[in-house]
Parts: structure tokens; sequence; C-alpha cells
């Protein structure tokens, strides 16, 4: 059976498991399943080595869904799980699905040190800017003042921004996509599947009970023009429903400025050109100010760096090499005497 | 047994050395005196002399507390005999106390009539005020009833090393070893291999290895010319099973049980860990294991630790995790998801005196209802607990073996005392391991994740990359027929009574109780659990020498427990529990069995003396 699974193409359909899908009707999720489930069969791993982990909260409950490895766990503690797995077993390809209150309030600090440690896995966080499963609370990248269930005078903290935070940890890879924008997402799944490192993926995804619409205002199809930024490696970082505006650096602020092609002067060669290796850029499009200036989304940041899992093996192999096991002489070893 | 042994005289005519069955020798100091150097290198010696010995440091929990201050001062305490040696010995007949702080909070622990040794050099006005001593100490009834040997050893050590011309500073340093060749001198040690050990420490150092030399060899000196000869004495070699011996703590029991247990299965070891008082030498050990398929992962934190190794377990590797008290919290709730998950995992638990922070570098026995009982839900878990040192490494074994028999997590209890004591071992032949027994799925006719086996009710290890066996696993609950999530009401209470089936059915793998010492039934049993074993069995057979009818038993699997343990407690009249908690085991006892166990409890942060446990021995016949 698995010799016919390997020598044959996978399909979409090979990674759709036969469990109920039961997010909202209507919810981001959906499409976002349907994306992975096409993009999976592009990546040219065997099936059997395909690893989705998740916490808890709506998001989590991705695992289940798909026809792969899964393991559903605790909150907040999917990338430490993760690392343990891809430690036990290099050859698998490893895929963290969290949500913002899952991936950046309980599980702050395991997304850190994951990002920062650049082990070999890839990590999806599907941020609604609400508490989904829980009925309705504010989430750590909800805006401040927002009311909800609990906080109906509005909430008093301010928000994190996810990819900024990811910069932040010395993530090698960070990049943005909306829910339901197919091609983008597409694009960089196939990308943050493909980067030898951990990946990190920001889903802006929309919330049709709590949050429904939050955000209409760039990823609206009328909206999306002229308010989101794709940026591209190489390309100008150039946005609008006349492509006409363009990012610039602000000398005197050293900070980004919106310019008019063809106003005052601005030509295309005013404009920046998207240089994704470049972290202190990546940063600035990370958190540029809406709506003075649009969302940024596509690859904001990639560099190849040494990966966790890869010194670890070094290190295991090198020390391999050196001694060959016997455990009567580790027993054995120092001060010994014989009765 | 012996460090309470009087004087065996063979010749007591002075310069005659004397022979005693045994002694127990506590040196104690500042911090940045060395006294867990000289410690070790006193039983290094001691151990190649052939005695049976048992070892325990008492060291503060700062990293350098202020020097010359009560709360900076570090101990190491021995007690080696002629004949077998259970605990690190009650009262030492010899107290070395390197300064005054050192005096203050030791004296009271040393046996009338034992021999004191005082470096009067360290007995400035500054330090005898830090200690909170008025007047100098040696000079008051403070030291009255004890043989006072008052030497400036602070001099004696400068002037030995002076030839090196290294400065004072690192001259001062040298003190411990000068302490050590007098020592060595009034036991008839022998000095080679502690000059060995300096000189493999110090080999880039060459001046201060010599210094350390020489003060060695000027503390031995001393003593030959010193007339104090009628304070020498031999311990005879005690008689012991033949083999090949090596002095284990604790922890080193236990990371070599880890190593041993990789090999034995032929399934790599993922640890998972985060630094933690007093576990943290289980990491450094196994951090020097690569070769033997141990790989260690330091974590950001105590859930990251566990969560590493169940994902580790999840992929098919030995998933193995250490910690202490607020670590052993923290991880509460991944336990949860191992059980719910049944995967294999080990998790050991170095317990120290609690709750919170708590008393860092004591030992304690208090997180025993944690352990069995401490988790959401219908959580059950194996809990086993080692009894000594070198029983560290074969409950280590014990723990991974059945943990990926039955597919479940296992709780290994060990202590701060066993952790850090340290006794002879003799080292096991390989061959007679017991062996580990790991099968992975690979057929996938008929699999689902929670198909059982009829006998064990494990469910199979089916990992990540294996062709055909794609499911689904998670915390919420599985269905019993195909592991698929559900809510059933019915499943539930299906799946419940099967994982504690499951636990329970572990008892066809636990052997019977044992008695230690003893009967198997009369007046007293005395049952203990963990570190305690020393000291109860020394305290039963005492009591036994003095014509009770005491026995002794020693628990080691506390989840299941033996299946014969209810008829056993059901044959004594009474039953005696000491514990270092609060009266743990004895709460379980007395709900499994119904028997009217009594309790005996001492939680100081320091282990039972077995004094005190002989003497609740006698009160409980008496009354």
């Amino acid at each position: 059976m698995s010799n016919i699974v390997e020598t044959q193409k996978l399909t979409k359909k090979d990674f759709e498991s036969d469990q109920d899908v039961r997010w909202c009707p209507g919810c981001g999720d959906y499409s976002i399943l349907a994306n992975v489930q096409r993009v999976m069969p592009e990546l040219g791993v065997p099936h059997e080595n395909v690893v989705w982990i998740s916490g808890i909260g709506c998001s989590s409950r991705f695992p289940y869904y798909m026809n792969t490895y899964g393991f559903h766990t605790i909150h907040g503690r999917a990338p430490a799980i993760a690392m343990g797995v891809k430690t036990a077993n290099p050859e698998l390809s490893v895929w963290v699905v969290t949500g913002d209150g899952d991936g950046l309030s309980i599980g702050g600090n395991h997304l850190m040190h994951a990002l920062r440690r650049n082990i070999d896995i890839k990590i999806l966080m599907f941020n609604n800017r609400i508490y989904g499963l829980t009925k309705g609370q504010y989430s750590p990248t909800s805006e401040f003042g927002k009311q909800t269930k609990s906080t109906p005078t509005g909430a008093p903290d301010y928000p994190v921004d996810p990819a900024s935070f990811a910069i932040g940890c010395s993530a090698t890879f960070v990049a943005r996509a909306v829910d339901t924008d197919a091609k983008l997402l597409n694009d960089i799944l196939l990308r943050a599947a493909k980067h030898d490192g951990t990946s990190f993926t920001e889903i802006y995804q929309n919330c049709v009970v709590f949050n429904d619409g939050a955000f209409d205002a760039f990823a609206d199809k009328a909206q999306k023009d002229e308010h989101q930024l794709r940026v591209v490696h190489g390309q100008p970082l150039i946005f609008g429903a006349q492509k006409n505006k363009g990012l610039r650096i602000d000398a005197r602020t050293l900070g980004l400025e919106v310019a008019t092609i063809g106003e005052g002067g601005v030509t295309e060669k005013d404009i920046l050109v998207h240089d994704e290796t470049n972290s202190t850029l990546a940063y600035m499009l990370a958190r540029m100010p809406f709506p003075q200036f649009p969302v940024a989304v596509g690859v904001l940041y990639s560099k190849a760096r040494p990966t966790y899992d890869a010194t670890v093996r070094e290190q295991v192999a090198a020390a391999k090499a050196k001694t060959k096991p016997d455990l009567q002489k580790l027993l054995s070893s120092g001060n010994t005497w014989q009765v | 047994m012996a460090q309470q042994a009087q004087p065996a005289t063979v010749g007591t005519a002075e310069g005659k050395v004397k022979t005693l069955r045994g002694a127990v020798v506590r040196f104690a100091g500042d911090s940045g005196d060395g006294m867990q150097v000289t410690g070790t290198q006193f039983t290094a010696a001691t151990a190649l002399a052939g005695n049976d010995l048992a070892t325990f440091p008492d060291y503060p929990a700062e990293i350098r507390a202020p020097a010359g201050t009560t709360y900076g001062v570090s101990g190491f305490q021995i007690n080696f005999s002629a004949t077998d040696v259970f605990t690190p010995g009650d009262a030492p007949d010899v107290l070395v106390a390197m300064n005054p702080a050192a005096l203050k909070t030791n004296i009271k622990d040393l046996k009338r009539g034992g021999l004191l040794i005082v470096n009067t050099g360290a007995f400035t006005q500054q330090n005898l005020k830090k200690a909170g001593y008025e007047n100098n100490p040696l000079e008051t009834d403070v030291v009255d009833g004890y043989n006072l040997l008052a030497i400036d050893i602070t001099k004696n050590t400068l002037s030995a090393v002076k030839e090196t011309g290294i400065s004072t500073k690192e001259a001062n340093r040298c003190k411990n070893f000068w302490t050590l060749g007098l020592m060595f001198w009034i036991y008839g040690r022998e000095l080679e291999s502690t000059i060995q050990w300096i000189e493999s420490k110090f080999g880039k150092e060459p001046l201060v290895a010599q210094a350390n030399v020489l003060a060695l060899k000027g503390g031995w000196a001393y003593g030959e010319t010193a007339e104090i000869s009628h304070y020498r004495y031999e311990v005879p070699a005690a008689p012991v099973a033949k083999g090949t011996y090596r002095n284990i703590g604790g922890n080193q029991a236990t990371a070599l049980g880890i190593a041993a247990a990789a090999q034995l299965s032929g399934v790599e070891v993922v640890f998972g860990a985060y630094p933690i008082t007093p576990a943290s030498d289980i990491l450094h050990d196994l951090s020097r294991f690569k070769a033997y398929g141990v790989t260690t992962v330091q974590m950001e934190d105590e859930i990251a630790a566990i969560c590493v190794s169940i994902g580790a377990a999840y992929s098919g590797k030995l998933g193995i995790t250490a910690s202490s008290g607020p670590g052993i919290a923290l991880k509460t709730e991944a336990m949860g998801l191992a059980i719910a998950t049944e995967l294999p995992l080990v998790i050991i638990n170095v317990q120290r005196g609690g709750p919170s922070t708590g008393l860092p570098t004591k030992t304690e026995q208090a997180d025993l209802l944690q352990a069995v009982y401490g988790r959401n839900g219908e959580a059950p878990l194996a809990v086993f607990a080692a009894a000594s040192p070198g029983d560290c490494f074969y409950m280590t074994l014990e723990a991974v073996r059945l943990a990926v028999k039955y597919m479940t997590p296992v709780m290994l209890l060990t202590d701060g005392y066993l952790a850090n004591g340290a006794e002879p071992w003799r080292v096991p032949n390989v061959a007679d391991l017991p062996k580990i027994d790991v099968t992975f799925r690979t057929d996938p006719a008929g699999f689902h994740p929670f198909l059982r086996d009829p006998a064990t009710l494990a469910r199979p290890w089916a990992v990540p990359g294996t062709p055909g066996l794609l499911h689904r696993i998670g915390g919420i609950e599985r269905d019993y027929n195909s592991g698929n999530i559900s809510y059933d009401p019915d499943n539930h209470e299906k799946m419940s009574k099967t994982r504690a089936a499951k636990i329970a059915g572990m008892v066809r793998d636990v052997p019977d109780q044992k008695i230690e010492v003893g009967t198997d039934s009369g007046k007293l049993l005395v049952l203990g659990w963990g570190s305690t074993y020393g000291a109860i069995r020394e305290a039963v057979q005492r009591s036994r020498d003095r014509g009770l009818d005491v026995s002794h038993a020693q628990v080691r699997y506390l989840n299941p427990f033996p299946k014969n343990l209810g008829d056993l407690l059901k044959r004594f009249e009474r039953v005696l529990v000491p514990e270092m908690n609060l009266g743990q085991l004895v709460k379980i006892l007395r709900s499994e069995y119904l028997v009217p166990a009594e309790s005996f409890t001492k939680i100081k942060g320091l282990p039972f003396k077995i004094d005190e446990i002989e003497e609740k021995i006698r009160q409980v016949m008496e009354s």
C-alpha cells in the first residue's frame, strides 16, 4: 500500500480527513484549510511524514481535519511539542497551527523561543483578534479600547503585532497573508514550507461570530488594492488602485513615508525596493500604522541561518563518531575499585 | 550501622593506632573553604580503603553567601564503616570547623566526647562577630566535653606552600587540602588518589597544583610530628560482595539509568529539562551522554521541558523529563495530556522542601499525594520511588520499561537527599540488566490509535513517518472504538475506567512487597518509602538486636502498590509509617486498605536520624 502512495502524486483529496469540519459557517478557517490541503501535495513530502500540531482554540482543531499525522495538544504549548517531534525525527515535515490567543497569550513564551531557536517547523498563526472558542473575549491582538464580553468598557491594554513580534524574536521567516486571498496564501504557504528553519506566517482570519469584518478595511476586495501592499523581494514597494503610491524613507525621521509617483517630482526610482533579508525594513513594514499606511502582506522577512535541529544532529553525530557506546564502560567510569 | 560504635580497642597505649568499627566525620566551613571537595576526596580515599560508606553534603542555597556568616556554612558528612552502612550517620564522631560560623552551626551535632578540629586562624574578632559570638568560644564552655584539637590551619598552610611563591590569597585556598592531609593521617588513608586528582584538576596551573599537594602533605606531616597519635584510628575494610565498585550519587545514578535505558531498549532518549535545584545535575550528566543515544534539550520553561519530551514520545523516542517542586507543579497539565493520549513518558521528581520555592537545597517527601492524585480529571499515573542513591539507577530503568510496555507516563520520585547523597555502588553486569522491549506498530490492517492490547490495555505506539497509519490524537476525549473525538457520556465512562484499569493492571509487573529486615508478621511493621530506607532499616535492625519484635518494609511501587501489600499490613498488630512530610503515604494506606497505620513525620528539610526512628519504635512498642 505504501508503495502505491509514494509513487502516485498526492492530491488535495488525500489530505482531507474523514472528520466533520465543525467551524462556524463562514469562518475564515475553511478557506485556510482548503488552501493548505491544496498546497500539501506540491511539497513533495511523503504523506506519512507530514505532522500537524496544535494547541487550543478554534484554529487548533485544524489537525483533526487534515489526513496526516496530527496532535491536538494543550493551550499554547504546540511549539514546544513540535520541537520534540522534529528533534525526535528530522525527516518529518512539522506544522504548527495556532491562534492569536494560543500563540501570543498563554503560549507567547514558547513561540518566542521557537522563533529564536530556528527549529525547522512551520508555524501558521490564525489572527482573528478575538477569543472565539471561549465566546468573545478580547485577545492580545485586539485593538486598544475594544469592547468585548470581558471588556464592556473597552480593552485597557495595547495590542501586540504578531509579525513584528516574530521579527523581534530573531525569526528567520516572517510572512503575512489574508484568509480570503487564495493566491497570496498559496504563494506564502509554499515559501514557508520550503524555508529551512522556523517559518512564521500570520494569517488575518475573519471570525464571523465574534469579530466579523475586523479586516474589511484592507482585506475586502474593494479596499485591497488601495490599502494592501504586496511586498515582493527585489520589487519596489508600490501600492494603490492606480499603482502610483510607494514607500520611501523620510531621512529626517528615519521612518517610512507614503509618496505618490508623479507628484512633487517623485519617480519610481525614489521608491524603496523590498529586500526580504533586511530585518529593519521588515520591522518597519510590519508596524506601519493603518490607515495612514497600507497593510504589508507577503514575505516580509526571510534569511538563512543554521537551524536548531541541524546543530543538535551535528553534535550528536560528532559525539557518536568520537565515542563508541559501551554501556559497561560508562557504568564503570570514574574512580572504581575491586572487592 | 556502625557510626555510633565505640572504639573497639585493639591497642589503647599512647602512640598505637586504635581500631574502630566505623566513624562519622563532618567537614564544615565557609562556602568558599572547599568543604565539598574535601569531603569528596575523603570519600574517594575511604572507598579505596574498602570501607562501606554513605555521604551527604549540606550546602547553602546561595551561590556565594557572604563569607564568615552562619548561613554561608557548607558541610559534608561521611559515615564509613567496617560493616554495612545505610545512612550518612546521625551525630558526627569528628567535626572539622574551619571558622567560627561553622562551629556555631555544627557543634550541637557533635557527639559528646567527639573530636573537634578547629582552624584557630579563622577565629578573628571579625569572624567571631559575624558568627554571633561575643567571646572566643574556644575559651568558653562551648567546647567543654569535646576533645579539642585547636590548630592554626591558616598559618600552617601558608608555611607548607611557601616554597611555591604563590600569592597569600591563593595559598589561603589550600587550607582544605592541609585539613584533608591531617584527616588522612588520622584515619591512615593513602594520599595518592587525591594527589592524582589535584594534578589532573589543576593541570593548567602547575603552581597551584604543587601548592595543594604540599598543603596535603603538610597536613599529614603535622599529624606525624604533633604528638597527637592518640587520635589515630583504623577502620578495617567492610566485607562486601565481590565486584567492581564506584561511588555514586542519586542524580548520577538516575542519569546513568537513562543512558542505560536508551542502550537496553535500542530507542534513543530525548530528555527535556529546565534547570532547577536539586534536579539539574541529571541534565548536566546526560548532556555528556550523546554518544549513548541521549539528546538533551534545555527548554525555556518547565512546561516546555515536559512538552518537548511528549513530542519526542509521540515520534517514537523515549521522552524523559526531570524537575523538582515548583517545576513539577508546572508540568501537571502536560502530564494530563500524556495520560489522555496514552504516550510513554518518564517524569523524574527530585523532591525538595515546599510549598512554592520552599527549601530548594533541602530534602522532603511531600509530593507523594501530588504524584498519585494531583491532576485535573481522573488521571491515573504510575508512581515509583527509589530507596537509595544506587537504587535510582534501577528504578529509572523500571520506570522506562513499564512506561513503554503500558504506553503511559510514569513518575519516579527521588529527593534531594538521594540526589546529593552518595554510596559505593557495585557496577552491574550489563548482561544482567532487565531487557526493555519496545514494539512500534507498522501493520495498517485493522489499525486505530486506541486499539488496545487485551492483556496490558496498552494502545499501539504508532509514530509519524509510518506509512498507512495516519491518525490524529489529542487531549479531547477519544472514542474507545476509533480514537476519534467523542463527547459521548458512556464512552467517557468507559475510557475513564479503562485508563484506571490499565494503571491498576501494571501490578502484574510489580514485584511482591518484601521484608527488608525481620519477619513477615508480628507486632510492628515499620513501613517507609523512598530515601528513608537507610535510617529505617538501621533503626529496625538495632531494635531487633535489643529484642523487639519489629520488621521493616520499604515501598518502591506507590501506584499501583504491590499486590501483597494489603495482606502484609494486616499480618502485623501495628504499622508505623515514617515520612518526611505530614503523613501522606499513611493516608493512602489507610484509605486503600482500611488499616490503622500510624504516622511518624519529620519535615525539617533534613533526613531522619536513625536514633529518632529507633526512639519512636521504642515508644510505640511500650505504648
